[in-house]
C-alpha cells in the first residue's frame, strides 16, 4: 500500500558525498526503528551499498546497522525521512531512482518489501 | 445471493425481534478509512472528525499510532491529547476506540518477553484512557495470556480490550476459540471480541478482481477465480486449477487469496454477542447505489439486531490499497456512501449527507 506514493517528487538534493530525497513509510501507521530491516536504493539501475545509506528523521542521521537497535525513535505515518546514498555524487538531469522498504511488522506470516520507483531531476 | 444467505429461523421472529431493538446500532468512523487522504496531508486530524461528524457518524476509532505522530515510541504531549479533546467535543463525536500494535517482534531475531508486552499493553491502557476512549483494539496475533494478565488494569482504567477478529480467523477458528476460553477463564468483563465485516466476504470483492486483471491475470482465469470462490470451492483446488490453466505469478496470487478469505456466516457472532463491544465496518468498495457488492451487510445488520448489540459500527474503509494504483481513492466518498447504507439498513429517517466542506 501506498506504493506510488513512497518517493517524494521534486525532492532529489546533493549532499556531502552524495544525494538524497524524501520517502515515506509504505504503511498506514508509524513503526519503530528497529523494525525497519533494509532500505533499498538504485539509481538509473545501480544498487547503493547498504553501508552507503543513511536514514535521516527531525534531524538524527542513522545507519540501516545502527537503525536496528533504535528503540526510542520512529518513521511515523506520511512522515516524509531523508534518505542520503553516498555513491560519490549525481550529475544534474533527470534520474530514475528506487526505493524499497523491509519491514518486520509483528502480526504479519510474512515480511513485506515494498517499492517506488520515479524520475527525480537533479538541478543543474 | 442474499437470498440464499438467509438464516432459517422464521420471518416472524426475525421481524420482533427487530422491533425490539431496532436503535441500540450507533454510527462511527474508524480513521483509518479516510488514510490515503491523511497520508499526504491531505486531510488534518480536525478534517476527519469534522467529515464523520457531519455524516452523524458520531464514534471515532483511530490507530493510535496513525494518528498520534510519536506514539508509542516517543509518547505523546499532552496538548495533542488536549486538541484531540478539543475536537471531540467541538463535534459532539464520542471517542470509541484506540487501536493498538504491540510490536512483539520490536527486537530483531528475539521475541518481546511477557513481561515486557503486559507492560507495554498497560501502556496503550493508559493512552487510551488519556484519548477517553471506551475500547482499545488488540491485534488477533496476540498470545491471549498478555491481555488476561492486563485485564485487571485494563477494568481498573474503565477500558475494555477487544480482541479484532479478522480474516483468515473466524469465530470457530480454534486460536479464536482458545481466546474465547481464556477470557470465560479469567472472568473478566474487560476482555471481548471485535468483529471485522471483511470475515464475511460472500462475494470476490470487483476491486480485487480488477486490480489482478491490472497486473496481468487473464481474464479467463479472474472470471474462474470470481466464480469458484461464489460456488465456495475449497482454495486449494482453485489454486491446482488456476496453475493447470497455466496460471503464473499474479494468477497464482489472485488464487491464494482464497485462502485468507471466506463467506462465514455472520450469525457466527450470536454466540459471542455479550462480549463483542464494537464492529469494524470494513468495506472493499461503496456502489453509486450504496451497495457494498462482496460483504452482506443487510444479513450482518439483521444479526446484529437479533443479537441485540449495543455498540457502534465503525466504517473502515480499505478499497485504498486495491486501487491506488490507478486512480486517487476518495475516501469521503466512499465513507458517505456506507454510512447512507448503514442508516438505511439501520431505520434512520435522515439520510446521512456532507453539509460541511472539507478542506480545500
Amino acid at each position: 500500500m501506498m506504493d506510488n506514493k513512497m518517493i517524494v517528487e521534486g525532492s532529489l538534493q546533493r549532499e556531502d558525498g552524495g544525494f538524497s530525497f524524501l520517502g515515506r513509510l509504505p504503511y498506514y501507521r508509524g513503526l519503530g526503528l528497529s523494525m525497519i530491516e533494509d532500505i533499498i536504493v538504485s539509481v538509473d539501475g545501480e544498487a547503493i551499498p547498504r553501508e552507503a545509506i543513511r536514514f535521516c528523521v527531525r534531524g538524527r542521521t542513522y545507519t540501516l546497522d545502527k537503525m536496528e537497535t533504535v528503540y526510542d525513535n520512529r518513521w511515523n505515518f506520511g512522515e516524509k525521512a531523508r534518505i542520503i546514498a553516498l555513491n560519490g555524487g549525481l550529475p544534474a538531469g533527470n534520474h530514475a531512482i528506487t526505493f524499497a522498504v523491509r519491514m518486520r511488522v509483528s502480526y504479519l506470516p510474512f515480511v513485506p518489501t515494498t517499492k517506488d520507483t520515479k524520475q527525480l531531476a537533479m538541478a543543474a | 445471493m442474499i437470498a440464499s444467505l438467509q438464516p432459517t429461523r422464521s420471518n416472524e421472529t426475525m421481524e420482533q425481534t427487530e422491533v425490539a431493538v431496532s436503535s441500540a446500532i450507533l454510527r462511527g468512523v474508524s480513521l483509518y478509512s479516510y488514510q490515503n487522504e491523511t497520508f499526504q496531508g491531505k486531510m488534518s486530524l480536525e478534517d476527519c472528525i469534522r467529515t464523520s461528524a457531519a455524516l452523524g457518524a458520531k464514534g471515532i476509532e483511530i490507530i493510535g499510532e496513525q494518528t498520534f505522530w510519536g506514539w508509542p515510541e516517543c509518547g505523546v504531549a499532552q496538548e495533542d491529547v488536549d486538541n484531540w479533546h478539543r475536537l471531540i467535543a467541538k463535534y459532539d463525536c464520542t471517542p470509541v476506540s484506540h487501536d493498538f500494535m504491540l510490536d512483539y517482534k520490536r527486537y530483531k531475531g528475539r521475541e518481546m518477553p511477557f513481561d515486557e508486552q503486559v507492560a507495554s499493553v498497560k501502556n496503550d491502557i493508559d493512552f487510551g484512557a488519556r484519548l477517553g476512549m471506551k475500547f482499545i483494539r488488540a491485534l488477533v496475533s496476540i498470545d491471549p495470556a498478555v491481555l488476561v494478565a492486563a485485564a485487571d488494569y485494563a477494568q481498573e482504567k474503565g477500558i475494555k480490550i477487544l480482541i479484532e477478529v479478522h480474516a483468515p480467523l473466524h469465530f470457530d477458528h480454534p486460536w479464536i476459540i482458545r481466546h474465547a476460553e481464556a477470557f470465560e477463564k479469567s472472568g473478566s468483563d474487560a476482555l471481548g471480541f471485535l468483529p471485522d465485516m471483511g470475515m464475511f466476504l460472500f462475494k470476490f470483492p470487483p476491486v480485487w478482481k480488477e486490480k489482478f486483471m491490472r497486473i496481468g491475470v487473464p481474464k479467463a482465469i479472474a472470471d474462474y477465480i470470481e466464480k469458484a470462490y461464489e460456488d465456495r470451492v475449497l482454495s486449494e483446488y482453485v489454486i491446482l486449477n488456476v496453475a493447470q490453466m497455466g496460471g503464473t505469478g499474479p494468477a497464482i496470487a489472485m488464487a491464494e487469496t482464497l485462502r485468507h478469505n471466506a463467506a462465514f456466516e455472520p450469525k457466527r457472532m450470536l454466540d459471542y454477542m455479550p462480549r463483542i463491544h464494537n464492529i469494524h465496518g470494513k468495506f472493499y468498495q461503496m456502489d453509486e447505489d450504496y451497495v457494498e457488492p462482496s460483504i452482506p451487510y443487510d444479513e450482518i445488520v439483521r444479526v446484529l439486531k437479533q443479537g441485540n448489540y449495543q455498540g457502534y459500527i465503525c466504517s473502515e474503509y480499505e478499497g485504498n490499497r486495491w486501487i491506488e494504483d490507478a486512480q486517487e481513492p476518495d475516501s469521503v466518498e466512499q465513507v458517505r456512501r456506507q454510512q447512507v447504507m448503514l442508516a438505511r439498513l439501520l431505520g434512520e429517517s435522515v439520510e446521512p449527507s456532507l453539509n460541511t466542506t472539507v478542506a480545500a
